[in-house]
């Protein structure tokens, strides 16, 4: 097992730097002008200069933050509404139609709302972004506990237990693989959102950075901040896998 | 199916939507509403008929279904051949995985300045912006859906000493269709928001450029309707897409569906 991953793992580097030399060798010879595609050096160089003393480690974090707390809003309303909704069987049939028929609208297309009525601030992106992130988790768990084998809801009949003791005892633990799923999903959107919102109403952070940088031409600094946008939303994909495989853990035990 | 719930659920399903409606147009007369952002459900109706028989809608969606339609096809096939190769050869899979997965989660729309710059505005941008999106989770879906593919199989490809391309087209690609669809359906879905995202944060075309357009003209009830309509748009494109789903692989779908 370990040796396959290493020999994975070299391959997987080997290309890698065939991809930067080839990268670098395109750009050196000018195939496309520098001006618009820079080369490796440039935006390594642009990235460095830009996260140690450049003003891109605070926009980082100014993008990092937005994404987090409209997520962990996404998360808390997504997850406490989808549980008074779906512990109720009747709560199900008359709201549950409603939220599927407004799942495939484009969070983006609630841009232009957001700024009708909060104008081009900073909760405007949050409550985009917040908005945007909310579906998934609201029918992951809306689903979960639909899905909830039904004698445990007999179970806790027999046993008297309340509304509040059924989600918190019986239908969060077996909706949970789902929620967790759509929490990643949730991340990757909010992340989204962030760029976009971020780009529309001028808010400092990684989005306007690159969006200025594209229109002034300094495409070391775009490429750069395109490489921190990538490696925030791998390290955030990483993170809650990582986090969904502890929390599921029992689970894989039982099968 | 999910249409049919939803008529199955009959006058349930319908409540919510027809109390909100009935609410929004009663409070819209009650406290005669002038607004810049909001607007009555009937301002919102006489909007839509306004910009559908001017035919600034029906320009706007096709442009924007063209873009998704284009961006996806791209998307989906590039991402679908690289992914069968994936699934196939192990060693392609070794090679590529680390690259792809670094690749994979940079967001779509940083994509967005640099389309700009090398593009300029127009088709080309959006469609290429969507084909990179639609890439990654379709080279995903297709070398997940290869390996899945009964080995014996494989080994009966050996034994009949099919070449590479009569085993493709013999042996895989009928194994992997199902989920190709499925692949395909997915990103039909995830292409129209990325398209109509492109548009509202950049592109100036399409009903993302509309929506935009009619807030910025504080025209609430024209944008309300934009909104209205892509969200149906969304919904026809699914009910079409579960549609074919059903009527070409009807034995797969069910399993699918459990």
């Amino acid at each position: 097992m370990m040796r396959l991953h290493l020999r994975k793992l070299a391959l997987g580097t080997l290309t890698l730097c065939v991809f930067i030399f080839a990268w670098k060798l395109v750009t050196d010879a000018k195939l496309i002008s520098p001006v618009f595609f820079p080369g490796p050096e440039r935006t390594y160089a642009s990235l460095v200069k830009g996260l140690f003393g450049g003003p891109m480690l605070g926009q980082t974090l100014a993008t990092v933050q937005r994404m987090v707390l409209g997520w962990l809003l996404a998360s808390a309303v997504g997850v406490l509404l989808g549980a008074l909704v779906g512990v109720s069987r009747r709560a199900r049939d008359f709201i549950a139609p409603t939220l599927e028929l407004l799942r495939p609208l484009p969070a983006s297309a609630m841009i232009p709302i957001a700024i009708a009525f909060l104008g081009f601030s900073d909760n405007m992106v949050l409550v985009v972004i917040a908005f945007g992130a909310l579906w998934p988790m609201l029918l992951a768990t809306i689903h979960g506990f639909a899905a909830m084998e039904p004698r445990l809801y007999e179970v806790s009949v027999v046993l008297g237990l309340s509304r509040w003791q059924v989600i918190w005892k019986l239908a969060l633990p077996s909706a949970m693989p789902l929620i967790l799923a759509s929490l990643r999903l949730g991340l990757t959107i909010s992340l989204v959102l962030a760029v976009v919102g971020e780009m529309l109403a001028s808010r400092d952070g990684l989005g306007q950075s690159i969006l200025a940088a594209s229109r002034n031409f300094r495409s070391a600094d775009l490429f750069a901040g395109i490489v921190v946008l990538g490696a925030i939303g791998l390290c955030g994909s990483r993170l809650l896998s990582y986090a969904e495989r502890r929390l599921l853990r029992w689970q894989a035990a039982q099968r | 199916m999910k249409a049919a719930r939803l008529f199955q659920g009959g006058w349930r399903a319908a409540l919510l939507p027809a109390c909100i409606i009935v609410f929004a147009q009663v409070a819209a007369v009650v406290t005669h509403l002038q607004s810049d952002s909001l607007a009555s459900p009937s301002d919102i109706a006489i909007a839509f008929a306004a910009v559908l028989f001017d035919g600034s809608l029906a320009g706007a969606t096709l442009e924007t279904l063209k873009a998704a339609a284009a961006g996806c096809a791209l998307g989906v096939g590039a991402g679908s051949f690289i992914g069968i190769l994936l699934g196939l050869f192990r060693i392609a899979d070794d090679l590529l995985d680390l690259t792809i997965e670094l690749l994979r989660p940079v967001p779509v729309v940083a994509l967005i300045p640099v389309t700009m710059m090398l593009l300029g505005f127009g088709n080309s941008m959006e469609v290429v912006i969507i084909a990179i999106g639609m890439l990654w989770p379709s080279i995903v879906l297709a070398r997940a859906a290869v390996k899945d593919v009964e080995p014996r199989l494989m080994e009966v490809s050996l034994v009949l000493q099919l070449g590479f391309l009569a085993r493709l087209k013999k042996i895989v690609l009928p194994a992997i269709m199902p989920q190709l669809f499925m692949s395909l359906k997915l990103a039909a879905g995830y292409a129209l928001v990325v398209a109509v995202t492109v548009e509202i944060t950049a592109n100036p075309q399409g009903l993302g450029y509309g929506i935009m357009m009619a807030q910025q003209a504080l025209r609430p009830a024209e944008m309300f309707a934009y909104l209205i309509w892509i969200g149906a748009v969304g919904w026809m494109l699914s009910l079409l897409l579960n549609g074919i789903q059903r009527q070409l692989f009807p034995v797969h779908n069910q399993k699918g569906t459990q």
